[in-house]
């Protein structure tokens, strides 16, 4: 029965024209991987590649009933994801290619509102790749562009051959301003392995937070890394010497409107944090872009996971605390006009 | 007591039906099979995504993922109609003089007998096609409403403006009504004459079947528990009445449905892939085929009122015969 079949993973590929995600979808078709993936796409274009399971489709945004930013979804990829899910055995995977200047949010948003496509996919992560080069130029003319990062589970910076030392880190600073909680990776040529844009489970509670140890530890690093670092860096050169850098502000850098609020507290009451995370969400939903939480519940020997889009939350319990951990509720909010003291403020109480 | 033939193929089913009084059955990969003194198929395209029968009755029009419109006869042949670079063909209509009316991305196209193409371009996608039932005029379904195009003469469209994303469009057998399904688990319905709206909802899925009884006096619906039926005999159309349910099941959805084409019967296809037949005036059931391995996706009645052709999403299709 239908019912029973494995979600499919799906991959959201976000960037600016020119920022190399033709070359990545070209090396996700071409690359011997043992997997085969469905690709949609805006337009053939660029993609030398004949494949029936390259499918076009025009980017069609629409708004439900109240006009929210947070129930608007992707018409075309219900469609088309409805489509390629009757004939299932053909594919291990989709990858959603979006045009330079898409909204990632009506993307993601699809794979939670519509029914059908809920019911037969998972959104597995939002990748953004972004040109080393003209990231700086991409900010100052536009606001997807940072949308685009903020989104992001995976930043793939590319193009780095393009630019010097100093420019890189100052890149990627830039990238961790807007978005502490994403995964950063170098690249020229979007050359990186497959498995650091694929199956990465960023939506799945369970592994979500897994994946990413340092998660929201990552407003802490200090950012003139010499290498290549995020969250889950496997190095153990951390600067753990917290340079803060006016956290819960709108970052200091120049063209910079994103902000994250990473939030820290003790053991909080559920009778407190439910409803507060329903109202947060309910009120400022339309200026969250995502959320992401590892939340310590009193009583309760196991942790509890939270992530969102805009309005839409999702929680669940993860696995037991281990002893050597500290029993610490962490949310990032990353978003837009959000009110940071207040956020903090009744973040702390629903202590218990 | 009504008899049940199998007919256990591998795939989504997306029509199943009756081409010159033989069952037919298309699947999403592409292949058509018929029940005509053994099984016989067929592939007409490479992905098959939208399938109707011919006004006459004798050919199945298919869209498929190919970029291709096909017609197949019951003699098993199939003639391409239309071919439009490497789009999917999202849905197909069948008009009046052996047109053909088809949709992909923001394009509605019609293609006459004689094998010219009008094409008609949208700001959005075109979700549906469906012909009026009189004279050569189709209605699109869009975002924020639906247009009426009139493809054989020069005349302006006429634009019927309802916010939201309308996913499926349907005439009233008189022609005097237009409904449409939304993205939002609703129907909305015109007055062609005056534009007069009628909102139908309440649905807690969404709306992917619709069905109109013998003389439009009823349309039948999916996307609920119970078949929602709503009472079309009136000048307004169902405002300020209540639809009759049909059918109400506690553990799944109804997900087809097809109307009996004389009597006010409705054949009622669940997600579990049972199959019901319901009485409109008394609601008195009649169980057609038990549950099986999936969602029923397809239905329609034969001619005479006699055979039901169903379909499933796992595959499992079939004819109940109520005669036997």
């Amino acid at each position: 029965m239908s019912e029973t079949q494995t979600p499919i993973p799906v991959t959201v590929l976000t960037g600016y024209l020119g920022s190399g995600k033709t070359t990545l979808l070209n090396r996700i078709l071409s690359e011997n991987h043992g997997k085969r993936y469905a690709v949609i796409v805006n337009e053939f274009g660029e993609i030398g590649i004949d494949n029936d399971l390259i499918v076009e489709s025009d980017e069609e945004i629409y708004e439900m009933n109240n006009g929210c930013v947070c129930c608007t979804v992707r018409g075309d990829l219900i469609r088309v994801v409805e489509g390629l899910m009757r004939r299932p055995g053909r594919f291990d995977a989709i990858v959603v290619e979006t045009t330079g200047l898409a909204d990632p949010a009506p993307v993601a948003q699809t794979f939670f509102m519509d029914d059908d496509v809920r019911s037969k996919t998972k959104l597995d992560a939002v990748v953004a790749l972004v040109d080393a080069k003209h990231l700086p130029l991409r900010l100052k003319d536009s606001r997807e562009a940072e949308d685009q990062i903020a989104f992001a589970d995976v930043v793939v910076i590319n193009k780095t051959d393009l630019v010097s030392e100093d420019e890189l880190a100052a890149v990627e600073a830039t990238v961790r301003a807007i978005n502490p909680a994403a995964r950063i990776h170098h690249t020229s040529r979007a050359g990186l392995e497959l498995s650091e844009v694929l199956d990465r489970h960023a939506f799945d509670l369970q592994r979500a937070v897994e994946n990413d140890p340092h998660f929201l530890d990552a407003h802490d690093h200090e950012h003139d890394h010499d290498h290549e670092c995020g969250p889950d860096c496997d190095h153990d050169h951390h600067h753990h010497d917290h340079h803060h850098h006016g956290h819960g502000g709108v970052s200091p850098i120049h063209d910079v409107t994103v902000q994250s609020i990473s939030l820290r507290a003790g053991p909080l009451d559920p009778r407190k944090f439910f409803p507060w995370i329903e109202k947060t969400t309910q009120l400022d939903g339309p200026s969250i872009l995502r959320l992401k939480g590892i939340i310590a519940l009193d009583g309760d020997p196991d942790r509890y996971v939270v992530q969102g889009v805009h309005m839409i939350v999702e929680g669940d319990h993860q696995r037991p605390w281990r002893d050597d951990e500290a029993r610490e509720s962490r949310l990032v909010f990353i978003g837009r006009d959000l009110d940071a003291e207040k956020l903090k403020r009744t973040f702390e109480a629903c202590q218990a | 007591m009504p008899t049940v033939a199998p007919l256990d193929l591998d795939g989504h089913c997306v029509f199943a039906g009756f081409v010159s009084d033989i069952p037919h059955f298309a699947l999403a990969d592409g292949t058509i099979h018929r029940l005509d003194h053994g099984q016989e198929t067929v592939t007409a395209h490479d992905g098959l995504l939208c399938a109707v029968v011919s006004q006459t009755g004798e050919r199945l029009l298919t869209g498929g993922e190919d970029g291709r419109v096909a017609a197949t006869g019951p003699d098993g042949k199939t003639q391409t109609l239309a071919e439009i670079g490497r789009k999917w063909i999202s849905a197909v209509a069948a008009g009046p003089q052996d047109a053909v009316a088809f949709a992909t991305g923001r394009t509605a196209y019609v293609r006459f007998s004689d094998g010219t193409i009008g094409e008609f371009q949208h700001p959005r996608t075109v979700e549906d096609v469906a012909f009026a039932p009189k004279g050569m005029r189709i209605g699109v379904a869009r975002y924020n409403g639906a247009t009426l195009h009139f493809p054989a003469t020069q005349m302006k469209p006429q634009d019927l403006e309802w916010a939201g994303a309308h996913t499926a469009i349907t005439f009233s057998p008189d022609g005097k009504f237009l409904v449409t399904a939304m993205q939002e688990n609703a129907l909305h319905g015109w007055k062609i004459a005056d534009g007069k709206h009628m909102r139908m909802s309440g649905y807690p899925a969404k709306v992917k079947s619709l069905s109109w009884s013998a003389k439009g006096r009823w349309l039948a619906s999916s996307g609920a528990p119970a078949a929602i039926v709503w009472p079309f005999q009136g000048k307004d159309g169902p405002m300020g009445k209540a639809p009759v349910e049909l059918g109400t099941r506690g553990n799944t959805t109804v997900t087809c449905v097809a109307c009996h084409p004389s009597d006010d019967f409705v054949a009622i296809g669940y997600g579990d892939g049972m199959v019901l037949a319901a009485r409109i005036a008394d609601q008195k059931e009649v169980l057609l085929r038990r549950p099986g391995k999936g969602a029923i996706t397809a239905m329609m009645w034969d001619r005479a009122g006699r055979r039901i052709a169903f379909g499933s999403e796992a595959g499992d299709c079939g004819v109940v015969d109520l005669s036997g």
